[in-house]
């Protein structure tokens, strides 16, 4: 269970998020919407924790441990997973290399037993297979001549790898063609389970043809102004932010 | 941003704890007498029980350096070195080639088995009758010859490599064992008065390793070297010299380390290759001398001339090296392509650390038809380090349809280190292509925070990415020694985040 409560933050002393309060159970996948320059972005990183964002009130909790006291390799060893807006490229770190350094560093944190290259290759060609992703994806360089949906793709690999307890997509199906949407969705879909829970941040309603959230919150200038079932997306999708805002 | 903030600041942190190299060993040791003449240069070739042609060579080398001036045109700066405040002859004492264990001092061995040195092949180190034919659990045998201070102090696997013919030992046994093969080469590749630096090596090497491939041999096994500077206010001047026969083939890897010391000591080293016919030598470095505290205290100043002559057609050099030590390291490892169709290589990664300067790079000269190059350099500056490339390659008109491709690539960590590039290209033959591709990168904060949301530690992410940049460069080690620099390369950046 994901438990915000009154979080406010801001970035060189501009408040972008005003007190945001959610919650998202255990097993259940949450979709969070908003016109851009809302807080989207900002809520996953602060969730996450990256620098330069300032915390300036409120509470993260997630299973009950603090969230914001932890580093990011910490909370990402307690089971958060951020699919990035921008993947980033990392030159010369094949893509192996990179999936198995990061799963082996969660599974130690976590004091499990770490896997060898074969044990690893074994799971992430399963993977690989149902994501329909070519395998050669491993050999490459991190993210590095990869097209905007491969990129996507390979952030949903390495969800399904590290298998966590808390993923939060961030804008995961913009620049996606709707093949590609599909298996990100597969991606998603496969991952429920009630020790699972999401967050899908996105601009439009297209994704959640696919993955259905069982609850939609619209977040507008810092806040959470709205919360809904998954007809509130199709509302949005018709009418548009500004009628929510009034 | 933050992230960044504290890389720079765990740079500057890094001091002496950083160099886990940095122990003395308590041995006896002989000295000449401090400072530098012609006695000084009759004394070590006297100790050596050298020919007289070598010491007429040395003197000569000796006369011309006295003639030249130290060169000033590197991008490093340093204080003016004192050439008379220096020993330059320093061996362990009762050193007559050790013939069992027991004649090596104790103290010695101990101080390789903390370098790592897999001295397994300590009683083969030492010469013990039989020890050479076992080689350690499972591991490909590594023929080792270590030098400390000024001389060699044992060469293991001789017994075995000399079935095939092979000569690896130290400079001065080849000297008294192999005279003609020795005078033939030596500086025939770097003469005496190739350089200021070269030239004091000529004048007072005291030993290296040699190494003879005869015709049609791939050497069995990896040769390596050793190299430690110990005692104090000591310079190291070794001479190597490998001479690959037609159709040969050798690996050669070497490795230095030094203890700390507050004062700087200078290591002049000259190589020499020698390749004829369709010889291939591929020779790697790992060079981890001590570079100083944080605030440049100390460290060595690594003055070094390396050149492989490629006189036989079809024959092919590569140079790795991985330099991460010294305070100032100014190498310049250079291909001379004169065999038709040969080839030269230069693969290097240099990382310079709070103070440490380096100005490295090479020299490709293309002088015979389809002659080859391949140049990749990765440069890594954090804390105030200073790193150049500095390079030449230079096209013979006779050189028709010669190539060269060039690439350096510049990582930055902090905002107060310097990356330079010098790339020199002298082509005198319409029919040559050459090709230069340069780029200057930092480690940036988005690909630390994202290695850290998938689980990476500020460290290992650096780590990895560091890793990743020189990636091309690794992958030409053998395979232990890449092991090695990779950690290598972890450590020498250690500290260097939060």
């Amino acid at each position: 269970m994901l438990r915000i409560e009154g979080l406010t933050a801001e970035i060189d002393g501009k408040p972008i998020l005003k007190g945001i309060d959610l919650e998202v159970p255990s097993g259940e996948l949450h979709a969070i919407m908003g016109p851009n320059g809302s807080g989207k972005s900002t809520l996953s990183y602060v969730l996450s924790g990256r620098d330069g964002y300032e915390i300036t009130g409120g509470s993260v909790t997630f299973n009950g441990i603090d969230l914001l006291a932890m580093e990011p390799e910490e909370r990402a060893a307690a089971g958060v997973f951020l699919a990035f807006q921008y993947p980033v490229e990392l030159p010369g770190v094949g893509n192996a290399n990179f999936l198995r350094t990061a799963l082996n560093a969660q599974r130690r944190h976590r004091g499990e037993r770490e896997l060898d290259a074969m044990q690893f290759l074994k799971l992430a060609r399963a993977r690989m297979k149902e994501l329909s992703m070519p395998e050669d994806m491993l050999k490459r360089g991190v993210n590095v001549g990869f097209s905007g949906g491969e990129k996507k793709r390979n952030e949903v690999l390495q969800m399904a790898l590290l298998s966590p307890q808390l993923a939060i997509l961030d804008e995961t199906d913009s620049g996606l063609d709707i093949d590609a949407l599909k298996i990100v969705a597969e991606g998603v879909n496969a991952l429920r389970s009630p020790a699972f829970s999401a967050l899908i941040i996105t601009h439009y309603q297209r994704l959640l043809d696919y993955i259905v959230p069982d609850r939609v919150h619209v977040l507008m200038a810092g806040r959470i102004v709205k919360s809904g079932g998954p007809e509130l997306a199709l509302e949005l999708e018709a009418s548009g932010y500004a009628s929510v805002a009034a | 941003m933050a992230a960044v903030t504290e890389t720079i600041e765990a740079v500057q942190s890094v001091a002496e704890g950083g160099y886990k190299w940095g122990f003395e060993t308590d041995i006896e040791m002989e000295f000449a007498p401090k400072g530098l003449n012609e006695d000084i240069v009759r004394f070590i070739s006297a100790k050596k029980n050298e020919p007289a042609w070598l010491l007429e060579w040395r003197l000569k080398a000796f006369a011309l350096w006295q003639t030249m001036e130290e060169p000033d045109w590197a991008a490093v700066d340093y204080p003016k070195i004192d050439y008379q405040d220096a020993y330059y002859y320093a061996a362990p004492k009762n050193k007559q080639g050790p013939k069992s264990l027991d004649e090596v001092d104790p103290e010695l061995l101990r101080t390789y088995e903390k370098l790592g040195i897999p001295l397994r092949e300590q009683a083969i180190l030492a010469g013990v009758e039989g020890a050479g034919d076992s080689p350690a659990e499972g591991r490909m045998p590594i023929a080792i010859d270590a030098v400390f201070d000024s001389v060699s102090v044992a060469t293991s696997y001789k017994e075995r490599l000399a079935k095939d013919g092979i000569i690896f030992c130290a400079i001065s046994e080849a000297v008294q064992e192999h005279p003609e093969l020795v005078r033939k080469y030596l500086g025939s590749v770097v003469p005496q008065a190739d350089n200021y630096f070269a030239a004091l090596n000529s004048a007072v090497f005291t030993d290296g390793s040699f190494v003879y491939i005869p015709k049609g041999v791939k050497c069995p096994m990896e040769l390596s070297t050793y190299f430690r500077i110990n005692a104090k206010s000591t310079g190291q001047f070794e001479r190597t010299l490998i001479i690959a026969d037609e159709g040969s083939k050798v690996s050669y890897l070497e490795g230095c380390t030094a203890p700390m010391r507050d004062e700087n000591q200078l290591h002049a080293a000259v190589v020499e290759l020698v390749l004829l016919d369709d010889a291939t030598i591929k020779y790697s470095t790992v060079q981890n001398w001590y570079p100083g505290d944080a605030e440049g205290r100390g460290g060595i100043y690594n003055f070094v001339t390396k050149r492989a002559a490629c006189r036989g057609a079809r024959s092919k050099v590569s140079w790795t090296q991985v330099e991460t030590g010294s305070a100032i390291t100014w190498k310049y490892p250079s291909c001379i392509l004169q065999g038709d169709d040969s080839v030269g290589e230069f693969y290097s990664v240099a990382i310079t650390n709070n103070r440490q300067q380096a100005d490295t790079g090479t020299k490709m000269f293309h002088i015979g038809a389809r002659t080859k190059s391949t140049i990749v350099s990765k440069g890594i500056s954090a804390g105030r380090g200073q790193n150049t490339y500095r390079g030449l390659v230079k096209i013979s008109p006779k050189a028709v349809g010669a190539r060269n491709f060039t690439q350096c690539d510049s990582l930055l960590i902090g905002d107060e280190c310097g990356a330079h590039t010098v790339p020199y290209i002298e082509n005198r033959c319409m029919s040559a292509k050459v090709e230069h591709e340069a780029t200057t990168s930092r480690i940036a904060e988005d690909q630390l925070f994202y290695c850290r949301q998938r689980g990476l530690t500020q460290e290992e992410a650096v780590g990895l990415i560091v890793n990743g940049f020189c990636r091309e460069v690794l992958k030409e080690l053998p395979m232990e020694f890449a092991v090695e620099a990779q950690k290598l390369l972890a450590i020498s950046l250690e500290g260097s985040v939060g």
